[in-house]
């Protein structure tokens, strides 16, 4: 009885004791953005939908036509220098692989996952799932330009 | 049972103290600031910022501290002179060379005034130049990278504490010797100082566009201490006034000696004049020694060149363009009023402040008033010169500083205390005590002729009973002001670091909008850069070892190495592929004699490490960089001297 107030106690103690001490500062995205998405369709839905899906970000519309290689050589050259450390064209590394994308995903919904990971990957189901797939390692904004990610997307196309 | 009755109350005891010390600050000392709306002045609510930037000198620490006002939150200590392993500043293989002096790796030095830069008189907010005063140098930092970008030595000095002063359109940052040595240096008795020692008062050339300095001339002056200095402007623009005291030469017992006469002089210097006569060839070439170093932002990396040569002036060279303002009691601040047409002699052995006539300065002059000369230095007569008298009733008058609005705010050691005062009328019109002996004080913009006068900042040597007691030595404190009324209001007191002498100041908006938020990865050009993880590699050159090595959330390229000796020295060169605001990575390695580096988007920076150990040693990313962050590690193999062990090196292999 005596110990197991006194282990009692002292759980509470150390937990309180945490609480006031703050946790540890991460550059995870704040609280507020996840939560805002709880009204969003469930990854199998999500997944399922793809066709329907654009994203979330500055690409409203993407009209794909035939294969401009000057695009792709370009792309190729931004995705190496930019995404390779994350990605490897043809087999999931840190993050999935491009390879086949547009099977999987809208040309639209592609350029804003690489415009604008942070509210994508808080806030797109998509996105939100293959976040939990990628153990929480973030897609980074790499900053690149609306004309980049459309020459990404390009190479994307051949691969 | 009782006793664990007794258990518990003291559980419950020590629980409700605990609450107590969680909950501090809600106490009673804010009430009366709560009372009367003072909290609300300073309060930034979360996510909102501050409506300015202040840069307060670390003194002794070497460095910069940028801090928001109103509410005197800290954002970042800027490195400068002093190594700075928290960002690997000084142990850096490319930043190593900002440190480098004539007298070989100086790792620290004391940083006491910081000044913005100007574009008609007016804060630009492009660069911000400190001085080092003990082992003399300049530096110039970017408000953009907020990084030291330059640092050059000053020859002939000793002592650089009339700097780091700028002209109104940023022509020259000028530094001035406190102490007078032999010049050139020379093996010689100390007791032969007066009349043999001299006063270098330096003026250095600020290169518009990227603000490469160069120094344009020398100025060797009588054997005096040299001890503070502000630019002429607007109508006074083209002089420089600097303090002086020791006017006596003395070289030993100064405490004593330096205080003899009634009046030192403010030593009036038409560098216009001076300008022209150098560039028309005037002024000698004297060899020397002395560093200029220079960080390029294209490559992140620093060269330091010794330079040999430096053009010096001496004032009998050239008559007319140096007078002696005398100015009681040794004065130490020396300001000039947003006009130009004020400059404010601070005697700090005084009750009173001196104000000069820049126009009745001129007036003497053509009028040739003078009472004698010093070193053939004309005296301008004391009441043909002097405007008025601030017979304040306070004791020590250091610094003033200026809001605009025609008002001058001037601090005092030895009372404790900031007194305005009215330009013109001399009048005192209110006194506030700081806490406690304050020195130097901060309007934003306040030594240039727009003022940005809503906050004043009182920086104050010491702390005493201001805050929670840290053994022997405290931060030093400040004090914010409002000014923006009639009578100045005590709003907050926030610790700093180090200890400020001066400070700079200036609206947000000024610099807010073009700092740099990353650097970008197709514009490094660091010859040990890697532009994609797939040039990750590892080169040997004979017992160096060159790592290429690449970062990003969170992983290294590549992250398993073995071939690596005892006896190496090993330099992992780390690019840091993330492109993102705010995403640096760090680097540390086990047994690492100099220091972590924390690497920018965008950036390459180098570290030396040589393993002494045989072993599988591991090394990790130091900032917190993603929910994996802690599995941002990999491995090193070292093995014995002699071993054969061919370089390899892989990530998920």
């Amino acid at each position: 009885m005596k110990n197991s107030i006194i282990k009692i106690s002292i759980v509470f103690l150390v937990a309180f004791t945490l609480a006031c001490g703050g946790g540890e500062k991460t550059k995870l995205p704040p609280a507020k953005h996840a939560s805002e998405s709880s009204t969003l369709a469930s990854p199998e839905d999500a997944m399922k939908n793809w066709k329907e899906n654009k994203g979330i970000g500055p690409v409203s519309s993407v009209t794909l036509t035939e294969v401009d290689q000057e695009m792709v050589d370009a792309g190729k050259i931004i995705f190496e220098e930019k995404c390779s450390a994350c990605h490897k064209p043809d087999k999931k590394f840190i993050g999935p692989a491009p390879k086949g994308i547009l099977e999987r995903r809208t040309p639209e919904w592609v350029m804003n996952m690489i415009l604008n990971p942070e509210e994508m990957t808080t806030k797109d189901a998509i996105a939100k799932q293959l976040l939990i797939e990628a153990n929480g390692s973030p897609m980074a904004n790499q900053n690149l330009t609306e004309d980049d990610a459309r020459k990404v997307l390009e190479y994307f196309r051949t691969l | 049972m009782k006793t664990l009755i007794k258990i518990n109350s003291l559980l419950i005891a020590f629980l409700t103290l605990i609450t107590i010390s969680c909950n501090q600050g809600g106490g009673e000392s804010s009430n009366g600031a709560l009372s009367s709306n003072i909290a609300e002045k300073v309060y930034v609510a979360p996510g909102e910022r501050d409506a300015q930037y202040a840069f307060l000198s670390g003194g002794y620490s070497g460095n910069l501290t940028v801090y928001g006002l109103p509410s005197g939150r800290m954002f970042k200590e800027i490195p400068v002179f002093s190594q700075f392993p928290t960002s690997g500043y000084g142990y850096s293989e490319e930043t190593k060379p900002m440190l480098n002096t004539s007298f070989g790796f100086i790792p620290w030095d004391d940083l006491h005034h910081p000044d913005i830069s100007q574009t008609n008189g007016e804060l630009d907010g492009r660069w911000i130049f400190a001085n080092g005063n003990n082992t003399p140098r300049i530096a110039r930092i970017s408000l953009s990278t907020f990084e030291t970008e330059e640092i050059i030595e000053v020859p002939n000095s000793a002592g650089n504490h009339s700097s780091s002063f700028i002209t109104e359109n940023t022509e020259y940052v000028v530094a001035g010797t406190r102490f007078s040595v032999p010049v050139p240096q020379r093996d010689m008795p100390i007791k032969e100082y007066k009349s043999n020692f001299k006063g270098a008062l330096t003026f250095i050339a600020v290169e518009p566009e990227h603000g490469h300095l160069d120094i344009k001339f020398q100025l060797l002056m009588p054997g005096f201490n040299y001890d503070l200095s502000h630019p002429g402007r607007g109508k006074s623009h083209g002089w420089f006034f600097f303090s002086t005291y020791n006017t006596e030469e003395s070289n030993t017992l100064l405490e004593v000696n330096a205080s003899q006469n009634d009046k030192d002089f403010i030593a009036a210097v038409n560098w216009k004049k001076i300008e022209e006569y150098v560039n028309n060839g005037g002024g000698t070439k004297m060899p020397t020694n002395y560093a200029h170093n220079v960080y390029d932002e294209s490559t992140h990396t620093a060269t330091s060149t010794m330079k040999k040569e430096v053009l010096t002036v001496n004032p009998s060279e050239i008559p007319g363009a140096i007078y002696f303002l005398p100015t009681p009691k040794s004065p130490h601040g020396c300001d000039v009023d947003p006009s130009g047409q004020y400059i404010i002699g601070a005697g700090k052995l005084s009750a009173d402040i001196t104000v000069h006539s820049f126009d009745k300065m001129i007036a003497a002059i053509e009028a040739e008033n003078f009472d004698g000369d010093a070193y053939g230095i004309p005296i301008i007569k004391y009441e043909d010169v002097v405007a008025g008298t601030v017979q304040s009733g306070g004791l020590g008058p250091l610094h003033t500083e200026f809001d605009g609005r025609g008002n001058a705010y001037t601090t005092f050691f030895i009372s404790s205390e900031v007194v305005k005062w009215k330009l013109g009328t001399w009048e005192v019109v209110d006194r506030q005590p700081t806490f406690y002996s304050v020195g130097h004080l901060m309007i934003p913009g306040g030594n240039s002729r727009k003022p940005h006068g809503k906050y004043l900042v009182a920086m104050n040597k010491i702390t005493k009973d201001r805050y929670l007691p840290t053994g022997p030595e405290m931060e030093h404190s400040a004090q914010i002001y409002d000014i923006s009324g009639e009578k100045m209001q005590l709003l907050y007191d926030f610790p700093t670091h180090g200890e400020p002498h001066y400070a700079a100041g200036c609206d947000a908006d000024l610099i807010m909008n073009n700092s740099k938020k990353i650097y970008r990865i197709d514009e490094n050009m660091h010859p040990y850069a890697i532009k994609s993880p797939a040039e990750g590699k590892v080169v040997r050159e004979g017992n160096e070892v060159h790592i290429y090595m690449s970062t990003i959330r969170s992983h290294f390229t590549p992250d398993n190495i073995e071939g690596i000796k005892v006896g190496d020295k090993v330099y992992f060169h780390i690019t840091n592929h993330e492109q993102d605001f705010d995403v640096p990575h760090g680097f540390s390695m086990i047994g690492q004699g100099t220091s972590e580096i924390l690497v920018m988007p965008g950036q390459t920076k180098t570290s030396l490490w040589e393993p002494k150990k045989v072993g599988v040693w591991p090394f990790y990313c130091t900032d917190f960089c993603s929910a994996l962050h802690q599995e941002m590690q990999g491995y090193i193999r070292v093995s014995p001297a002699n071993s054969n062990i061919e370089l390899s090196w892989s990530l998920d292999e």
